[in-house]
């Protein structure tokens, strides 16, 4: 799906203009990318034109093309067809596409793809049916439209995963970074109380 | 008269009436279920929209070549033209179709327009300063409310009102659409109207000679499921049709879903509603009088008349009412329209006059319950809500209380119709089995899909798991639009007579078998059809299929059905009662608890009838004390258009909820819609809750804490 990339000057591109070019496209990432972490990159220039990348996701790697403003959420949806994760406010609000990367709850429409190469992506993908957290979601009807639930999901796992035992408390406090318009907070209460009793710390799939 | 159609007695069901969990659940819940918004088919193209930075302007200038000379970009349709006027911000003027959502973005920056540009209102709440904006709208007196007025005991005069809001769907609104050939549209539609859809967009493309012309038939609409829609959802909308003409011009499926701030800005908006109220009442409490002025903005557009006085009826009452028009995002249906907003300048007052007679407003409510037109149901509510609340144990005199954090109850009544819609439903019963309802209906999310698998299940007397639903495809049977609570009214009705009509089929076939001479001396249970008479004659469910050999039964059902027994009902009463917690210092207000008592007739499937009332009380907790639609009238533009500053409750903002379904009482009514009544009355509960707490009145909702160090202010300070 890309045709931008030949459309693009290939030479006069500064790290500004790409800073630049970042903000317009995709919001926050603007200030994401002016991290120290981002700085210290130093000189690597890449894009404005797609540049191929290789994504580790579920435990296998997806090469893809890309332009570097494309968020991994983009990246996800539109590149690779992994529509589990999903669009709502692509402000880093409402956490309808939280994945996790490197076993942490990222919000997916603020991470850039090229970003998040190299490092350990997971998605709602990854979850079946039977999973705690899944299956404990329907139990406790902690759904109704469905569209905040994968993102809901994927913040529950993290969240479990990296704190065992949580009372009711913890758990508001850990989820608070997803928003449901249906109101379904009393099942995700529910639900994220019980499968706290299967979800064990550490990564079950070592990804 | 009964019909073999009724439902079965309480103890002759197995799944009705009970807790079974979303059939569906597992696919959202793993990210599986495809959106709209998930849609890719193979070649696809992603358009994006070009609009109006102004409130009111009208287009002097269109230059669309910076746009089409982009690389990647693949088409472009206007929506509005030179000429046009574009009367909010948000507003759509035109749709680029490109190879990808980067170039379809960076095409929109590249589409040049320019505008003449207009005067514009924004603001509403200051009815003064609307000028020539006011429309008139409805008059309406009965009795003599002046004299009334005068003769009465106690009388009060107060503000009330609340905010314009937004859906804010989390599915924004949108279409994948595919125009394959001359005659073959498939959109794959985030909406509440999957037999809607076809006929709107046919409509729209008929408008435009260039294009061929469709019926809907030639269109098929395909929503399986749909992220949100709270009466928002029922039109194809200009986005849609420009993705129909984009695909037409480019040969290939083109999704356009909204953004963010489109969504917040253009989707949809429920009117505000704001008023000047007098009531009067006997020493004894009884009302006998309620005036009101109420003003309200639904956009450019005329808006609905009020329901004042909202559910409680004296016999003098006044209504005068007018609409304000302003260069905002035009009002749609949102739950329970009108009710909500009515509920709060009706009880927010009447809450307020019991406390001028110095009486507790659960007494109040109580005695004036002979002015609503259910006066046993709502005092039997009230009773079980404050007994679940702990009024008598937490209700005070407004104000009276010491310390920073001040606690208050309120209480507020609701009504609503949920009568069941249109519905024709097809059971096909084959020879290995294998059962499945067909219906053109939808699941918005309120488990539609559920429920009648549970009606078919309950009827054939197999297990939930051993029925499929087809539905969600606009080539099964019409089914009404998900709306007005009236859905589960119409399928459940729909797919009972259908299921019964099949059953019967199948009963014939095995009758010899059996030795029964009719089907009418066969009843299906358990998994068998059985003799009624000698239970011990029966046949399995799969060798009764078996005996079908090659033939397939295939049988309707229809709502309405004059012949076929009366399944569902309209006209529910529901209590709700809050209690709260106030800071006086910062004016921040914490939900303690919520209470709701609801009526809805027969329930089909407890656990998502409950779901529906956790979920009304969650979205009236954000629009009592958080979500509003800001506007600066300076500028004409939508300042929170965005999820961070459109303010929506969190997991931990929402206190203890504690759902009663009136289980059982009301079984013999039928079934009756539940998705609007309980979404009416958590606005007034909670701003008579706070005024309980603080003893001062914020008048409008939102209750933010602005309003009440305001409140605080203006009766004195803390004291």
């Amino acid at each position: 799906m890309e045709g931008l990339k030949e459309t693009q000057p290939p030479n006069g591109f500064s790290r500004r203009s790409f800073i630049q070019g970042v903000s317009v496209g995709s919001g926050a990432a603007g200030a994401l990318l002016a991290t120290p972490e981002a700085e210290a990159a130093g000189g690597d220039v890449v894009g404005p034109g797609a540049v191929s990348m290789t994504l580790r996701i579920n435990g296998r790697n997806h090469s893809l093309e890309a332009e570097p403003r494309v968020t991994l959420l983009d990246a996800l949806r539109d590149r690779l067809d992994m529509t589990g994760a999903k669009k709502v406010c692509d402000r880093a609000t409402c956490g309808a596409c939280t994945v996790m990367v490197d076993g942490q709850a990222v919000y997916a429409c603020t991470m850039l793809a090229i970003e998040a190469e190299g490092r350990e992506i997971r998605t709602i993908e990854s979850l079946s049916a039977n999973d705690p957290v899944p299956r404990n979601f329907v139990k406790h009807d902690a759904q109704q439209c469905g569209f905040c639930t994968p993102g809901f999901v994927m913040a529950c796992q993290a969240f479990l995963e990296n704190n065992p035992n949580p009372s009711q408390a913890d758990v508001e406090a850990g989820l608070s970074g997803n928003i449901c318009r249906c109101g379904t907070y009393v099942g995700v209460r529910l639900a994220a109380l019980d499968a706290a009793k299967e979800v064990k710390g550490g990564r079950r799939r070592g990804y | 008269m009964a019909t073999k159609y009724d439902w079965p007695s309480a103890a002759d069901r197995s799944v009705i009436g009970r807790s079974v969990s979303r059939l569906d659940g597992a696919e959202k819940a793993t990210g599986r279920a495809k959106y709209a918004y998930d849609r890719n088919p193979e070649g696809l193209l992603v358009g994006r929209l070009v609009t109006s930075p102004h409130a009111n302007a009208r287009i002097t200038r269109i230059d669309a070549s910076g746009a089409e000379r982009l690389k990647g970009v693949r088409g472009v349709v206007l929506i509005k033209d030179i000429g046009d006027e574009v009367q909010w911000t948000g507003a759509e003027i035109a749709a680029i179709a490109a190879d990808t959502e980067e170039i379809a973005r960076d095409a929109v920056r590249k589409f040049k327009v320019e505008y003449e540009v207009l005067s514009h209102l924004v603001k509403e709440e200051d009815v003064e300063k609307a000028g020539n904006r006011v429309v008139p709208g409805q008059e309406n007196t009965e009795g003599d409310p002046s004299k009334a007025l005068q003769e009465a005991d106690v009388t009060h005069e107060g503000y009330y009102g609340a905010a314009t809001i937004t859906h804010c769907c989390m599915e924004p609104h949108g279409n994948t659409v595919h125009w394959k050939g001359e005659k073959d549209i498939t959109v794959w539609a985030s909406t509440q109207a999957v037999g809607r859809i076809g006929a709107d967009l046919a409509k729209n493309l008929a408008a435009d000679p260039s294009l061929p012309k469709v019926s809907p038939s030639d269109i098929r609409v395909i929503t399986p499921v749909m992220g949100g829609g709270f009466g928002s959802k029922f039109n194809i909308d200009s986005w849609g049709v420009a993705a129909a003409k984009l695909s037409r011009m480019t040969g290939r499926p083109v999704k356009i879903m909204l953004d963010r701030d489109e969504e917040l800005q253009m989707a949809g908006a429920r009117p505000s509603y704001f008023g000047n109220v007098k009531v009067g009442a006997k020493k004894d409490g009884t009302l006998t009088v309620f005036d009101v002025e109420s003003w309200a903005t639904s956009g450019v557009g005329r808006g609905g008349n009020p329901a004042l006085p909202y559910v409680i009826e004296p016999p003098n009452q006044r209504v005068r009412h007018v609409n304000v028009a302003t260069n905002t995002g035009p009002a749609r249906a949102w739950r329970a329209p009108r009710h909500p907003q009515c509920a709060v300048i009706t009880h927010c007052a009447l809450t307020d006059l019991a406390h001028k007679l110095d009486m507790d407003p659960v007494d109040f409510f109580k005695k004036n319950a002979d002015l609503t037109a259910r006066p046993d149901v709502y005092r039997t509510e009230i009773d079980k809500a404050a007994e679940l609340i702990d009024w008598k144990e937490k209700y005070h005199k407004p104000g009276e209380g010491s310390g920073h954090v001040r606690r208050g109850v309120g209480l507020s009544i609701h009504t609503w119709g949920g009568r069941p819609h249109d519905s024709q439903c097809r059971v096909v019963i084959e020879p290995d089995g294998s059962a499945s309802a067909e219906i053109g209906s939808q699941d918005i999310g309120t488990g539609t899909r559920t429920v009648i698998a549970m009606v078919l299940a309950e009827t054939l007397a197999l297990p939930v798991s051993r029925v499929n639903v087809k539905m969600g495809d606009s080539s099964f049977p019409p089914s009404g639009a998900s709306g007005g609570s009236t859905t589960v009214g119409g399928v459940s009705s729909s797919t009972r007579r259908a299921a019964v009509n099949a059953l019967e089929k199948l009963k014939e076939k095995v009758a010899g078998d059996l030795g029964a001479s009719s089907a009418d001396e066969i009843e299906a249970k358990d998994g068998y059809l059985r003799l009624k008479e000698n239970p011990k004659k029966r046949i399995a469910w799969t060798a009764a299929c078996r005996k079908l050999s090659t033939e397939t039964i295939s049988e309707m059902g229809n709502q309405p059905d004059r012949d076929g027994g009366k399944l569902a009902d309209s006209g529910v009463g529901g209590v709700q009662m809050a209690d709260v917690s106030v800071d006086m210092e910062t004016g921040i207000v914490t939900m303690n608890k919520m209470v709701a008592v609801q009526d809805c007739g027969l329930i089909i499937d407890l656990k998502l009838a409950e779901s529906q009332v956790y979920g009304s009380l969650i979205m009236g907790i954000c629009s009592a004390l958080w979500e509003e639609r800001v506007y600066d009238q300076m500028s004409g533009v939508y300042l929170n258009a965005d999820m961070e500053f459109y303010k929506l409750a969190g997991i931990g903002d929402i206190g203890e909820l504690v759902v009663h379904m009136m289980t059982g009482v009301y079984d013999d009514r039928g079934v009756i819609g539940l998705g609007e009544p309980p979404a009416i009355s958590p606005m007034a509960a909670i701003s008579n809750a706070v005024f309980n707490a603080i003893g001062a009145r914020v008048p409008t909702v939102p209750v933010t804490p602005d309003k009440v160090l305001a409140a605080l202010e203006k009766k004195g300070g803390m004291a």
